[in-house]
C-alpha cells in the first residue's frame, strides 16, 4: 500500500486531535494551529487528487485491517479528492476573509471555541467526503450539525441564538429522517458498508422483492438530506443563520455545510442505490419540480429583501435549487454540471460574504441598500470583489457561474421530457438573479458627493484584500479553463459506479 | 399487509412513535416539547433498531458461562448502533437545552414564535 493512501484517513484524525489540542489553547494559538492545519490538509488533499488522477482508479482505505462486510472503509476516487480539496481552500479563504470581524463580534479570549468547531466541522465534512459506510456517515452528519449551530451562536445575541435554535430543529428533522431510512435500508439489505448495501440492493430491484420498503427507505433519505441541506420548501431558517451569524460562518455555511449534505446524497445515489435503480423511483421528479421552484422563489424573495446580507442568503436557496434541478434531470451530463454547481456556487458565494462585510463595514455597519450607496468607492477592493460574485451568479461568460449555467443548458437539451420546464426556469432565474445583483451593484457604485463615512486603505486591510483576490482568481480560473475541471468530475463520477 | 402487521406490531409501534415525535418536534410552539419529541423520535428508531436485531429465544451477546455458540446470540450490529445513537442523541438534547435556556434567560418563555414577535420588536 503506498503511503498517500492513507492520507484521506489521516486528515479526517488531525483535524479531530486539531479540535481537542485548540480547546486548551489561547485565542491567537488556536488561530495558527488551525491556519496550520488547513494548509495541511489542503496539501494532504491535493497529493490525494494527484495520485487518484495518476493511478486512474479509487482505492480503499481499510480502518483497522477488518475485511469488507464487517470493517470500516474509506474510499477515495477522484472526486472525494477534488471536493476536499476544493472545501479546505474556501474554509482557508472564508476564515481568513472574516478575521477582523470574528475579533470584533465574539468577545475576547473566546475566539479559540469558533477555530475548535471550525476543525471539528473540517473532520466531519472530510468524513462525509470520503467515508464508504453509511452509519458513520449518520454520525459524522450529526457532529457537522452541532459545530454548524456553534458557528451560528459563536456571535452572541438574541437573533443567532434563535436562528441557531430554528436551524437545530430542521438539521434534526432531516437528520431523524436520514437515520430511520438507513436503518430500513440496513434491515433490507443486512450490510452498512456502501458498496455491499448497493450489491443487495440491486439484488433486490432485480428480484422485486421488498419493493415499497425499498422506495421508502431512499424517499426517507433523500427528503432527510433535502431538509438538511434547506431545499426550496424547507429553507425558512436559512436566511437567518447566514444573515446574522459572524461572517466567516455565513461563508462556510452556504458555500461548505449545505454542500457536504448534497455530496452525501450524490454517493447515496451512486454508491448506495444505484443510479439506474434511484432513477426508476421517480424520486427524482419530485426533486425536480422542488429545484426548479426554488430557483425562481428564493430569487423573488431576495429581490423583496432590504438587507444584503439576506439577499445573498435567499441567493443561496436559488442555488441550491439548481443543484437539485441537475439531480433531477436524470442524466450522467445533469449530475457533472450540479457537482460543478457545487463547486462554482461554493466559490462564488463565499466571495459575495465576504465581499458585503467589507461594503457594510464602510457603510456605518448597516446592511440596508439606501446606506451602501456608493460603498464600492470607499473599498475598491470589496467593491470590485462583488461585482466579480454577482457577475458569477449571473452567468456572466469568463467566470465560473456561467459554466455551471451551461452545462445545466446542455444537460436540459438532452433529455426531452424535462428541457423545456428547465430552460424556461433557467433563463427566468437568470433574469431574477440579473435583477437583484445588479440592482446591488449599480447602488454600490452610484456616486455620492458627501459621505458621512470614511474611505477604507488598503494598508488597513492587507489580509483582507489578499484573501478577495484569492476569490476572484478561483473564480476566474474555474470559469476560464473549466475543461480540466469538468473532466475530472466525470472521471469521478464514472468511478463512483 | 395486515398480518404483516400485526406479525411486526414492534416496528409499527416504533413508526408510530417516529411519527408522534416528529410531529411535535415540527409543530410544537413550545421548546421543551420540541425536546420531548426530539427524544421519542430518536426512541423510536432505536427501538426499530432493537426489534430488527432480536431473534426469539437469543441471548445478548455477552459470554456468561465461558465460551457459547453463535447460535445462542441476537445480531449485536443493532445494538451496537442503538449505543451510537444514543450518545449523539444525548449531545444533541444537551445543545438543544443548552440553547433553550440562553433564550429563555434573555426572552423569559419558551414560545419559540413569542420570541421571533419580540426579535421584531427589538428591531435587531
Amino acid at each position: 500500500m503506498d503511503l498517500i493512501q492513507n492520507f484521506p484517513c489521516f486528515s479526517i484524525i488531525l483535524c479531530l486531535f486539531a479540535g481537542i489540542l485548540s480547546s486548551g489553547l489561547k485565542d491567537k494559538a488556536a488561530m495558527r494551529v488551525n491556519t496550520i492545519l488547513l494548509s495541511i490538509v489542503t496539501l494532504l488533499s491535493a497529493a490525494t487528487l494527484l495520485y487518484t488522477l495518476s493511478t486512474g482508479e479509487s482505492f480503499v482505505y481499510v480502518m483497522g485491517k477488518f475485511p469488507a462486510p464487517w470493517g470500516n472503509e474509506i474510499r477515495a476516487g477522484v472526486l472525494e479528492a477534488l471536493t476536499a480539496l476544493f472545501f479546505c481552500v474556501i474554509m482557508l479563504l472564508s476564515l481568513l476573509g472574516g478575521r477582523h470581524k470574528l475579533l470584533e463580534e465574539v468577545e475576547a479570549g473566546k475566539t479559540y471555541l469558533y477555530y475548535v468547531l471550525t476543525d471539528l466541522l473540517l473532520s466531519s465534512l472530510l468524513a462525509l467526503v470520503y467515508t464508504n459506510d453509511m452509519f458513520t456517515a449518520y454520525v459524522f452528519v450529526e457532529i457537522n450539525t452541532i459545530s454548524a449551530c456553534g458557528l451560528i451562536m459563536i456571535r452572541q445575541n438574541g437573533r443567532t441564538i434563535e436562528a441557531a435554535v430554528r436551524y437545530m430543529i430542521m438539521s434534526l428533522l432531516g437528520s431523524g429522517l436520514l437515520l430511520l431510512g438507513l436503518c430500513m435500508l440496513y434491515d433490507l439489505t443486512g450490510h452498512l458498508l456502501m458498496s455491499n448495501m448497493k450489491e443487495s440492493v440491486a439484488r433486490l430491484a432485480a428480484t422485486g422483492q421488498y419493493e415499497i420498503p425499498l422506495i421508502v427507505a431512499i424517499v426517507l433519505m433523500s427528503v432527510g438530506i433535502c431538509i438538511k441541506s434547506a431545499l426550496f420548501p424547507f429553507h425558512a431558517w436559512l436566511p437567518d443563520a447566514y444573515g446574522y451569524s459572524t461572517v466567516s460562518s455565513a461563508a462556510i455555511l452556504s458555500s461548505l455545510v449545505s454542500k457536504g449534505y448534497i455530496f452525501l446524497l450524490i454517493k447515496i445515489i451512486y454508491r448506495v442505490i444505484g443510479f439506474n435503480i434511484y432513477h426508476d423511483t421517480r424520486i427524482i421528479d419530485v426533486l425536480f419540480a422542488f429545484g426548479l421552484m426554488g430557483m425562481v422563489f428564493g430569487s423573488l424573495s431576495a429581490i423583496k429583501e432590504n438587507d444584503v446580507r439576506r439577499m445573498i442568503a435567499y441567493s443561496s436557496v436559488a442555488q441550491i435549487g439548481y443543484i437539485y434541478m441537475g439531480f433531477g434531470m436524470g442524466t450522467e451530463a445533469g449530475m457533472t454540471a450540479s457537482v460543478f454547481h457545487i463547486l462554482s456556487h461554493a466559490a462564488t458565494k463565499s466571495l459575495l460574504f465576504i465581499a458585503a462585510i467589507g461594503l457594510t463595514d464602510v457603510s456605518g455597519g448597516s446592511r440596508k441598500f439606501i446606506e451602501l450607496t456608493g460603498a464600492g468607492y470607499r473599498n475598491k477592493w470589496a467593491g470590485v470583489a462583488f461585482t466579480v460574485g454577482s457577475l458569477s451568479m449571473v452567468g456572466v461568460p469568463l467566470f465560473s457561474g456561467f459554466i455551471s449555467k451551461l452545462l445545466f443548458a446542455q444537460a436540459a437539451v438532452q433529455n426531452h421530457t424535462k428541457m423545456l420546464p428547465a430552460l424556461i426556469v433557467l433563463g427566468v432565474s437568470t433574469i431574477l438573479n440579473a435583477i437583484y445583483f445588479m440592482k446591488t451593484v449599480i447602488r454600490i457604485y452610484t456616486p455620492v458627493g458627501y459621505s458621512a463615512y470614511p474611505s477604507i486603505t488598503l494598508a488597513k486591510m492587507r489580509i483582507y484584500a489578499v484573501t478577495l483576490a484569492a476569490f476572484i482568481l478561483l473564480n476566474v480560473i474555474l470559469g476560464v479553463s473549466s475543461q480540466p475541471v469538468v473532466d475530472m468530475i466525470r472521471q469521478g463520477l464514472t468511478m463512483f459506479s | 399487509m395486515g398480518s404483516n402487521l400485526f406479525i411486526n406490531y414492534g416496528e409499527a409501534v416504533a413508526m408510530l412513535l417516529f411519527g408522534i415525535g416528529f410531529g411535535n418536534l415540527l409543530l410544537q410552539p413550545n421548546l421543551i416539547k420540541k425536546i420531548i419529541g426530539l427524544n421519542i423520535m430518536d426512541t423510536a428508531v432505536y427501538l426499530f433498531l432493537a426489534e430488527k436485531g432480536y431473534i426469539a429465544g437469543r441471548v445478548a451477546p455477552i459470554v456468561a458461562n465461558g465460551v457459547q455458540d453463535v447460535e445462542a446470540y441476537i445480531n449485536p450490529i443493532p445494538s451496537g448502533l442503538v449505543l451510537t445513537g444514543i450518545v449523539v442523541s444525548v449531545s444533541v438534547s444537551a445543545l438543544m437545552l443548552a440553547l433553550t435556556i440562553r433564550l429563555y434567560r434573555r426572552y423569559h418563555t419558551l414560545d419559540l414564535d413569542e420570541i421571533s414577535r419580540q426579535l421584531k420588536k427589538e428591531g435587531l
